[in-house]
């Protein structure tokens, strides 16, 4: 069991690359910590750091308050997934789990034992004489928890350990390394590309771009206090809508008509002294078909009228999809997320709106619709440098 | 294993691009370390040769009266370049190895289809086809021999009994082409072989989907995709074809205009002990070959084998 | 029905290939155990069997001489080769340095090169050095042809190899010797064993150094011995002989094939198609 602390650690690569700059992160003994963020972040350098893998350029990183810069991995008792397994071919299932504590000079008898218990818990008994290149891809990443437990290490660090399974065994297994982890109760860190991984696993959730860090906090945090732009639109699938808006007179301009500030929009802009020029965040599910709410509800938001394109429907609600004509958000941040997921050329011909409705609408694709929003729950960035206007601690 | 797709971050310049950091650098000497016996040995004992044997080819050089020696220009070359035994040599070469090398890729790429796609028996197939490549060329050279000696000899006394087939010029060429071809068509069946499993599975699926017959998808689909492996088949062999000597010497020891550019050399230096000949030969084998490897990498667009070298 | 009319066709086919493949060697075989007396009959199979040919060959000092310069020559060219060959292999896979290009560009060309036009200034430069007609004199040239096919052989092995056991061996507490013993070696050893047997039968076969490069018993191989062999006496037929002492330099050749088939052909293909 350990507290891992991060003080202040950069890497830079020997070909000068900045991969990692002056992370802080403290993790509590026994947490479950989720490091994300988009593709060469340096979430895996971060890890590496914490392994020993990599040598810290600057800063400090202590284990139980001791500094272990410059430890080996071996002498720092952590044990690592990695995203391909690594398992040693060459050994069978029982071997690869017993490898680190006959390098431990663990006696025989204790060896046994401990990786037939890891290999119940993992449901691993009836495959331990197996070679690695014989069991299937959900066998081979429990064969590689098995070995990271085995030996009771202080930390686990995993780099997308699920990364290489199918959906449906993605989802199954998070829950088991999930329980897992509650059961072990070992300080856990995970790196993951995957939104959904970093919200339900994690004690905390730290997001990471380009080597910094942008905001840590447990998952619904960051859902609904994003510091900026960019963890706005990281966390949260379908993720935020942004739209430009121009602040004028306790109104918003915004593409989908004047949205009149509530009172908590106007008090935080205020204090965050907002520029003129905005971006609005809206999440899905602050949408709703008009036609199911009443008056009464109405009021507290704004409504606008558009063409359904696509109406996706999840049995227990529908994601609408709208174009909203005229200019789209732009900034920084926001391209690098549009790039990380894939879509920066997907944006032409005005802003896409996605919209979470109630299972009862009877929105049909092609038609118009009416579409409420909340105001309240809106969110304002400054453009220039992605601030959230309207963050509070 | 990171992602390749690699985010665009402009890498800080302020520690400039030249700075090269204490782990490269010493990766850099780890590397050329490491490499450095391997380079020595392969450039002492070929590069400086080579150098050498340009300087030889300069010299009137004979160790019969090694005090004549004496810079002649190229006159050496004059003096190889116009005497018909040689070009009769550089045909029969060139010969041997068009035909030869002809054979072997049709050959070659049944046995690669045999190999890739026999139901029955595929392990005992590859093994017995090892055993070509594996043998020695001498002595599979003197089985040839006593096999088209008269008297001796199974093939001569089922082919022709009364005929010494190896004295006789175009009988002789053949046997020696077949002796190549027996030798080497395992080793080109090995490297089609190797691009056969690059053909995907579904490719061909789809193409017998799209109705072509199986004589259509092996020129239309397998063929096409395995170019680049059969051409640089043919660059090996070829080269290798080019080198003949070991077979000509055994069975006909060049007797009858069958020698090769390499027997020819071979017999000026060690018999005649001409080294300033020998040499010159040397030298004009080297370009030969240059000649015919240039011609592959620019006309068919070979790429060299591992010639990417670096991380996949 | 059709699968087995297939298997039929598939059978008889191999059969094809089979016999290719073995009527030369059995011809060498049937011809080393005919009788004096029956070795001019043209037969396939020997009439009468007879096992003085190869107790003629022992009883030469020529063949046994030759016999261990080819094992000596053969054992130690691939000893260093590989071990030389392995030390670059790693580097090219494994490691960023200048020149890497330039030293893979080179070996390519050594490969291709024609060996021939190596004889004439080898003869004159190791007669200079007294390196003509010895061990040492054939070994060098050896090793040099064989480097090539070592480094692309056994690069091609390393590249395959996942270096992230490296790291997952020094997480679960692995010096970096231990995950190197413990876990790369293991895993390189095929690689590397496969290597040294292309390279063993690379110099095993070579000729045409062996009889350029040498002038006496004590450095000539077999393949070399066999082209000056006589039999016993002047006026004798060598053919019983020549066949004997071939077959006896095949059976390496044929045990390393039966027991090591995949390996040939998986370092066979490895290193030469990544085109
Ligand atoms: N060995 C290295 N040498 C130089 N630069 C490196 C090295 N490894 C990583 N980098 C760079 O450091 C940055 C961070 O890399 P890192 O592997 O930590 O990203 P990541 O967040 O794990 O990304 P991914 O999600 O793709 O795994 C990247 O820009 C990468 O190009
Ligand atoms: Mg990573």
């Amino acid at each position: 069991m350990a507290e891992i602390v991060l003080d202040k650690v950069t890497k830079r690569y020997p070909d000068g690359a900045l991969a990692v700059s002056d992370v802080d992160i403290q993790i509590a003994d026994g947490e479950f910590i989720i490091l994300v963020g988009p593709s060469g972040c340096g979430k895996s350098t971060t890890l590496n750091m914490i392994a020993g893998l990599e040598d810290i350029s600057a800063g400090e990183l202590r284990i139980d308050g001791e500094r272990v810069n410059e430890r080996a991995p071996k002498d720092r008792d952590i044990a690592m997934v990695f995203q391909s397994y690594a398992l040693y071919p060459h050994m069978s299932v029982r071997e690869n789990m017993a490898f680190p504590l006959r390098l431990a000079k663990v006696d025989k008898a204790t060896v046994t034992r401990k990786v037939e218990e890891a290999a119940r818990i993992l449901d691993l008994t009836q495959h331990l004489d197996r070679k690695p290149g014989n069991l299937s891809g959900g066998q081979r990443q429990r064969v590689a928890m098995g070995r990271a437990i085995v030996r009771n290490p202080k930390a686990f660090l995993m780099d997308e350990p699920l990364s290489n399974l199918d959906a449906k065994l993605r989802v199954q297994m998070r829950t088991s390394v999930s329980k897992l982890q509650k059961r072990l109760g070992t300080t856990t860190v995970y790196v993951t590309h995957d939104q959904t991984e970093a919200m339900t696993l994690g004690d905390r959730v730290v997001v990471m771009r380009g080597g910094h860090v942008q905001q840590i906090g447990s998952p619904q945090f960051l859902y609904e206090q994003p510091a900026n732009l960019f963890v706005a639109g990281f966390i949260g699938s379908p993720s935020m809508n942004f739209l430009p808006a121009t602040l004028e007179n306790s109104e918003l301009h915004t593409p989908l008509g004047a949205i009149p500030l509530t009172d908590r929009v106007r008090r935080l802009a205020e204090a965050a002294n907002a520029p003129r020029e905005v971006i609005i965040g809206l999440r899905p599910e602050h949408f709703e078909d008009a036609t199911l709410l009443d008056d009464n509800e109405k009021s507290r938001g704004g409504t606008f009228n558009a063409t359904v394109d696509v109406l996706e429907s999840m049995g227990s609600d529908k994601f609408a999809y709208f174009t909203v004509e005229g200019e789209t958000a732009t900034s920084a941040e926001l391209d690098e997320l549009a790039a990380d997921a894939g879509s920066a050329d997907l944006t032409d011909g005005g802003a896409q709106i996605i919209t979470r409705l109630s299972a009862a609408s009877q929105a049909t694709e092609g038609a118009e619709t009416t579409i409420w929003f909340d105001a309240d729950k809106l969110q304002m960035f400054d453009p220039s440098d992605g601030r959230n206007l309207t963050y509070t601690e | 294993m990171s992602h390749t797709v690699q985010q665009t971050r402009p890498a800080r310049p302020d520690k400039g691009k030249r700075a090269v950091s204490e782990g490269k650098k010493a990766e850099r000497k780890l590397g050329l370390l490491l490499c450095a016996p391997a380079a020595l040995v392969m450039l002492a004992v070929t590069g400086y040769p080579i150098v050498y044997s340009i300087w030889l080819s300069l010299q009137r050089y004979d160790l019969r009266f090694p005090d004549q020696q004496k810079f002649i220009g190229i006159d050496n070359y004059v003096t190889v370049l116009t005497n018909s035994y040689w070009w009769t040599a550089f045909g029969v070469t060139t010969l041997i190895t068009v035909i030869s090398v002809a054979i072997e890729l049709v050959l070659g790429m049944g046995l690669a289809l045999v190999m890739h796609r026999t139901l029955v028996m595929r392990g005992l197939v590859r093994t017995v086809a090892l055993i070509p490549y594996g043998i020695v060329t001498v002595v599979a050279a003197f089985s040839w021999r006593y096999a088209w000696t008269q008297d001796t000899g199974y093939l001569a006394r089922l082919f022709a009994p009364e005929a010494a087939l190896l004295t006789e010029r175009v009988p002789a060429l053949a046997i020696i082409v077949l002796a190549e071809v027996w030798k080497t068509v395992p080793f080109m069946a090995l490297l089609l072989m190797a691009g056969l499993a690059l053909v995907p599975d579904d490719l061909l699926k789809a193409a017998s989907m799209d109705g072509a017959s199986a004589w259509q998808r092996f020129t239309k689909v397998i063929i096409p995709v395995m170019k680049p492996a059969i051409l640089v088949a043919l660059l090996f062999r070829t080269l290798d074809a080019f080198r003949v000597f070991d077979n000509i010497f055994v069975l006909t020891n060049g007797a009858q205009q069958t020698g090769s550019v390499s027997m020819q050399t071979y017999n000026n230096l060690i018999k005649g002990l001409n080294l300033g000949i020998g040499s010159t030969m040397s030298v004009l084998i080297f370009l030969a070959v240059a000649v015919i490897a240039f011609l592959f990498i620019k006309v068919f667009g070979t790429s060299a084998p591992g010639g990417d070298g670096g991380k996949r | 029905m059709a699968a087995i009319g297939a298997k039929t066709r598939w059978a008889l086919i191999d059969i094809v290939v089979v016999v290719y493949a073995l009527v030369p060697v059995l011809w060498i075989v049937s011809l080393s155990f005919k009788t004096k007396e029956t070795l001019t009959d043209g037969n396939f199979v020997p009439r009468s069997w007879t096992l003085q040919n190869y107790v003629d060959i022992f009883n030469t000092t020529v063949f046994l001489r030759a016999l261990v310069n080819s094992i000596g020559i053969a054992l130690i060219a691939t000893a260093i080769a590989v071990v030389l060959g392995t030390m670059a292999a790693y580097a090219i896979a494994r490691l960023d340095f200048p020149g890497k290009q330039a030293l893979v560009g080179v070996s390519l060309l050594i490969a291709m090169f024609p060996q021939v036009s190596l004889v004439s200034p080898l003869f004159e430069m190791e007669r200079g050095l007294g390196l003509f007609d010895t061990w040492p004199g054939l070994i060098l040239p050896y090793i040099t042809f064989a480097l090539p096919l070592a480094i692309y052989t056994l690069s091609a092995f390393f590249r395959e190899i996942p270096w992230e056991l490296e790291k997952a061996a020094k997480m679960d507490g692995a010096t970096p010797a231990q995950a190197f013993r413990r876990v790369i070696a293991p895993l390189a050893a095929p690689g590397v064993f496969t290597t040294a047997i292309l390279v063993f039968i690379f110099c095993w076969n070579d000729f045409l150094f062996a009889i350029s490069l040498t002038s006496t018993e004590a450095s000539r191989t077999v393949p070399a011995a066999l082209s000056f062999f006589t039999g016993s006496s002047q006026f004798e037929d060598p053919t019983g002989t020549i066949s004997a002492a071939a077959v006896v330099i095949t059976v390496p050749i044929i045990l390393f094939v039966l027991f090591f088939q995949r390996r040939i052909v998986a370092g066979l293909t490895s290193g030469a198609v990544k085109g």
